[in-house]
């Protein structure tokens, strides 16, 4: 930008009314009132004797209370509204940490109680009391999950291939479309989907693994789609042209040059569809049931498995009650730390295997 | 640039098709085929285990007076509690979505987006668990407020409950439940709003929430609107945090904070399933239809929103 089109400035001269003066809070002044309202809120239900929780919430509504009155009084109306929603919309957000801290803080403190060797060598096979373990439920988890995994990625891969590389027109738009549809399926009503199906196959009263493995399967096809779908659509068209060029066959196209570039995002993908699988209940709970011994064979009979476990020793304590409880929490804990693994996994995969770009 | 030759010898058919293609081709249509089946097989599976419950005489249906008063209470203490979530959590979620893209620092928002997401991580039982062991009793003076000050609300008629385990305490897990979901995808429609409408705001000098309120919501309202349905298609299907919390059973009513509660048809589902026998599983699986098709509806809807958004996004 030239300034010299602009005539040299005149001797500045006093303005002869006022101009209006644009007054704002020091910096760290709407931060001190809030802490100042909180620190009132806390005395005012010190005074009347409250607990924690309407401490805080006395103070929050004071602090922001505070800031924008004064932000009112100084900056004017429209700077006091947008003040005003920064404190809401920081609140909000300080409000969501609070169930996420809770629930990490009471499962750690109740789980740890019998976070032991026990619990991760021994079954429940004739234990009335204490002692006992998840040993039979967290084994009866992998296999079902291994076998729902074995089952949905084939498929949800095949799909996403078809999806990205070979589908046009209402096909391929009824499919997106139901896709979607599908990740809000209830799972309890994947659960009763997979007893209705064996039901008339094999007779009334069925209970076996695969049942739950087709379940879990119902929840998981979906969603290993939508991520494949997704890392599938960020290879480079250029790589597929200059393969199909060389005069490769577009299958091999796809297995040697597109699946390998995008193999990073896919084991992600896949990864979080297992974590979200790994902690459901409700369809295990009307498929596989529960059993007290180890059973590993999925085509036989009932399975234990890790949620199922947690849920009936929380609900159904013998009468060693506190034994029962504690081996509740830390079947939550193993639970927890099982999904927080599986997502570290996904995001180290995704570090690992991402494609070398040029240096 | 030379003009390169035609090839000399006119192309006698077009490109070769290899068995390894078509089989390749095939099997990937196959998978996204029996997708669609799947889901078909879903609706006609349970419609197929549903008939005996539907066509039995009203006296043998659990309860003694046929499928529909079975289910309607269901439906009630599903509908009541999902909508609760709702109220709560969208709110919460937008103001969420909104302090992550425009107001945390640069810097940590994406760890914070993280965070959020790993409450969608964790199992639902486990948010039972948490619900009954410590929302549940903290609750309780809540309760007993609500019942003292606000008891001329059919909601809040009272007698309070003393064990916390009552319809609004399962609205506050499933709010929780449902919060990653709704801000998530209130995120993504909130950072794609296009940057020249923001700045053209801030230039004519708006606030930073007068440009929100401008550039921002107008842009994302939509996508809002979908990601509360779909968070809402989540908490009617919630099973185990309700069939833990909810101390339910009890016959239709919209009182909120008592200790009869209508139960949910996904909790009753699974508390009942394991025992049932002969007609009570065909019952339970006849609700089990009702629920599907009320979260297929639900689900129908919230995508069709949210693609329509998809359609004229700004991005460009």
């Amino acid at each position: 930008m030239s300034t010299d089109t602009r005539p040299a400035a005149p001797a500045p001269v006093p303005p002869s009314r006022p101009v209006r003066v644009e007054r704002r809070l020091p910096r760290l002044a709407p931060l001190g009132l809030y802490l100042a309202g909180l620190a009132l809120g806390a005395g005012v239900s010190a005074l009347t004797g409250s607990g924690l929780a309407s401490t805080v919430v006395y103070g929050v509504v004071l602090g922001t209370l505070a800031v924008y009155l004064a932000a009112r009084s100084v900056e004017g109306r429209r700077k006091a509204t947008d003040r005003l929603v920064t404190c809401l919309v920081t609140t909000a957000f300080a409000l969501a940490m609070v169930p996420l801290v809770s629930l990490v803080w009471t499962v750690l403190g109740n789980g740890l109680a019998r976070f032991d060797a026990t619990f991760f060598t021994n079954s429940m096979f004739r234990v009335v009391g204490e002692g006992g373990g998840a040993y039979h439920a967290i084994l009866g988890t992998l296999v079902i999950t291994a076998l729902a995994t074995a089952i949905s990625v084939p498929i949800g891969l095949m799909t996403a291939v078809y999806l990205v590389e070979y589908a046009t027109g209402r096909l391929k738009r009824a499919i997106t479309f139901f896709v979607d549809v599908m990740t809000g399926i209830p799972s309890i009503v994947a659960g009763l989907f997979a007893f209705a199906l064996f039901t008339l196959l094999f007779g009334n009263d069925v209970r076996l693994g695969v049942m739950g493995a087709v379940a879990l399967s119902v929840l998981m096809i979906p969603v290993v789609v939508r991520s494949c779908e997704e890392v599938l659509k960020l290879v480079p068209n250029e790589l597929r042209e200059a393969s199909l060029a060389l005069g490769v066959p577009k299958w091999r196209t796809i297995v040697k040059v597109v699946l390998p570039t995008a193999i990073a995002g896919l084991g992600t993908g896949v990864t979080l569809a297992v974590a979200r699988v790994v902690g459901e209940t409700a369809p295990l709970l009307v498929t596989v049931g529960l059993i007290t011994g180890t059973n590993l064979d999925p085509f036989d009979g009932r399975m234990a498995t890790l949620p199922v476990f947690a849920y009936y020793q929380l609900t159904q304590p013998g009468t060693d009650t506190q034994a029962f409880l504690d081996r509740a929490w830390t079947a939550a804990l193993v639970l927890i730390i099982l999904v927080m693994a599986l997502n570290v996994v996904a995001r180290l995969i995704s570090r690992l295997l991402a494609p070398k770009t040029g240096r | 640039m030379t003009a390169t030759k035609a090839p000399s010898e006119p192309r006698s058919q077009r490109a070769v098709r290899r068995p390894g293609d078509r089989i390749f081709a095939g099997s990937a249509k196959a998978s996204g085929i029996f997708i669609l089946l799947v889901l078909a097989g879903v609706a006609a599976f349970l419609v197929s285990e549903a008939v005996p419950a539907l066509t039995a005489p009203a006296e043998d249906v659990p309860g003694g007076e046929g499928l529909g008063a079975y289910v309607a209470p269901l439906v009630l203490g599903t509908l009541l509690g999902a909508v609760l979530a709702l109220l709560v959590a969208t709110p919460l979620a937008v103001g969420i979505a909104l302090y992550t893209t425009y107001y945390a620092p640069r810097r940590v928002a994406t760890g914070m987006g993280y965070v959020i997401d790993l409450l969608a991580a964790i199992p639902s039982v486990v948010y039972g668990f948490w619900g009954l062991a410590v929302l549940a009793p903290a609750l309780v003076p809540l309760h007993v407020w609500a019942a003292d000050t606000l008891g001329f609300l059919p909601f809040f008629a009272g007698p309070a409950s003393t064990s916390g385990r009552t319809m609004l305490t399962v609205g506050l897990v499933l709010a929780v439940m449902i919060l990653p979901i709704i801000s998530a995808i209130s995120r993504e429609v909130f950072s794609q709003a296009p940057a020249l409408h923001r700045e053209a705001a801030l230039a004519l000098g708006a606030t930073r929430w007068e440009m929100i309120r401008m550039a921002v919501l107008p842009y994302g309202k939509s996508g809002v609107i979908g990601g509360a349905m779909l968070g809402l298609g989540r908490a009617l299907g919630e099973t185990m945090a309700v069939a833990i919390v909810l101390s339910g059973g009890a016959g239709a009513t919209l009182n909120l904070i008592s200790s009869s509660n209508p139960s949910t048809i996904a909790s009753n589902i699974a508390l009942r399933f394991p025992e049932a026998t002969g007609l009570g599983i065909n019952t339970l699986i006849a609700s089990g239809l009702v629920l599907f098709v009320i979260t297929l509806a639900v689900n129908m809807l919230a995508r069709w929103i949210v693609n329509r958004r998809a359609d004229f996004s700004g991005a460009n």
